[in-house]
């Protein structure tokens, strides 16, 4: 049960940001399913005890990879995807918390919430990252041959 | 034109494209999130062109996308592809404000659901979202002051979030505080710096990551405000 309520809301939550960024109607739903392929992604790993940050980055991959896929499917530019999906991976919590703990005044606690914050977005860049790599060197080989 | 949140590198490659189709065998393009510079070696002079506002319609991206690609394909001519883009750019389909509230609303919810949050703080949730958004929106619209607007429509979320918990309606002012910012959070700067960066275009990059950082610093702004005065 409590899978389908996530599957659901990471699709809402990617649709509701695409609507946000207004993205083209065609492409809401693809961007949505892209979403929560990112998000269960995360899941999965997040409970198998993978860490957060392993969890962040295949996600981004997975997302990088699925908008790559999408993009060539619709013709349509990749950040279209790219950029709503992302949106629930956002280390909002953490960034939470460290805001917290500066204006309270417990600076050693929100320090190492910004690192959190910091190498969390690291991961996800990396992510991309890789996914952008794969992409450029998958469509050379497929160019030449 | 081009500037409404696409990455450099589609930029360039779109500029490129459509010089070569004019019949432009050798443009020199240089570009970056504040201006076009653009010159053709035979001739003597260059075009410059600033940009001044920055805002994020991914949907004339993509027009702009297609009508280059037809253009290079053909199917229509230089005359016909600048005519559809001044069409484009005035009068690209944008969602209605409500619509945009609504999906701000649902974004705030179902993430704060996402993030593990309770089914009590919904109704919380969704105001502050709702209310937070449309704050942004209207500021946004009259000021055009992109850090103003997140830092005063965060410290709006910030107190209807300790409102709500404080006449018993909500039980985590973090996890509505969460989900409240998260319309507002800087999804197109961030992706696209990451993007840019990687592209070898360092200096859009840098410039992007900046726009971010000072988005989320303003959001953060307003947070820590409530949690200093209230």
């Amino acid at each position: 049960m409590a899978i389908v309520i996530q599957i659901l809301c990471s699709y809402l939550a990617t649709l509701g940001f695409g609507i946000i960024v207004n993205i083209p109607h065609r492409a809401l739903n693809s961007c949505g399913l892209v979403g929560v392929l990112g998000w269960i992604t995360y899941l999965l790993i997040k409970g198998a005890n993978g860490g957060t940050m392993l969890a962040n980055a295949v996600a981004a991959l997975m997302i990088g990879l699925s908008s790559i896929f999408m993009a060539r499917r619709l013709k349509m530019p990749m950040i279209l995807f790219n950029i709503p999906s992302l949106v629930p991976l956002v280390p909002g919590g953490q960034a939470y918390k460290a805001v917290r703990n500066f204006a309270v005044g417990n600076d050693l606690a929100a320090i190492s919430d910004l690192v959190q914050v910091v190498m969390i977005a690291g991961a996800i860049a990396m992510g991309f990252f890789i996914s952008e790599l794969v992409a450029r060197t998958y469509f050379r080989i497929t160019i030449r041959h | 034109m081009i500037e409404n949140g696409a990455d450099m590198a589609r930029v360039d490659d779109t500029l490129t494209r459509i010089a070569r189709n004019a019949g432009i065998n050798n443009p020199k393009i240089f570009e970056t999130t504040t201006g076009i510079l653009m010159s053709i070696p035979e001739q003597s002079s260059a075009q410059v062109e600033p940009i001044q506002k920055r805002t994020i319609d991914l949907e004339k991206v993509s027009l702009v996308n297609q009508n280059s690609r037809a253009f290079q394909d053909g199917q229509i001519s230089l005359e016909e592809f600048r005519d559809n883009l001044v069409k484009l750019n005035i009068s690209t389909p944008f969602f209605s404000f409500w619509l945009q509230l609504i999906a701000a609303v649902v974004v705030s919810v179902t993430l704060m659901i996402m993030y593990g949050g309770s089914s009590e703080d919904m109704i919380a949730t969704a105001f502050a979202g709702g209310l937070g958004y449309s704050c942004y929106y209207l500021i946004n619209n009259q000021l055009k002051i992109r850090f103003v607007s997140e830092f005063l429509a965060s410290f709006l979320i910030g107190v209807i979030a300790v409102f709500f918990v404080h006449v018993h309606l909500g039980i985590q002012i973090g996890m509505i505080t969460i989900g409240g910012v998260m319309p507002l959070v800087p999804g197109v700067p961030i992706t696209n710096a990451v993007r840019d960066v990687f592209a070898g275009h360092f200096l859009s990059g840098m410039a992007r990551a900046m726009e971010a950082l000072l988005s989320a610093g303003a959001i953060g702004m307003g947070i820590a405000f409530v949690f200093r005065f209230l």
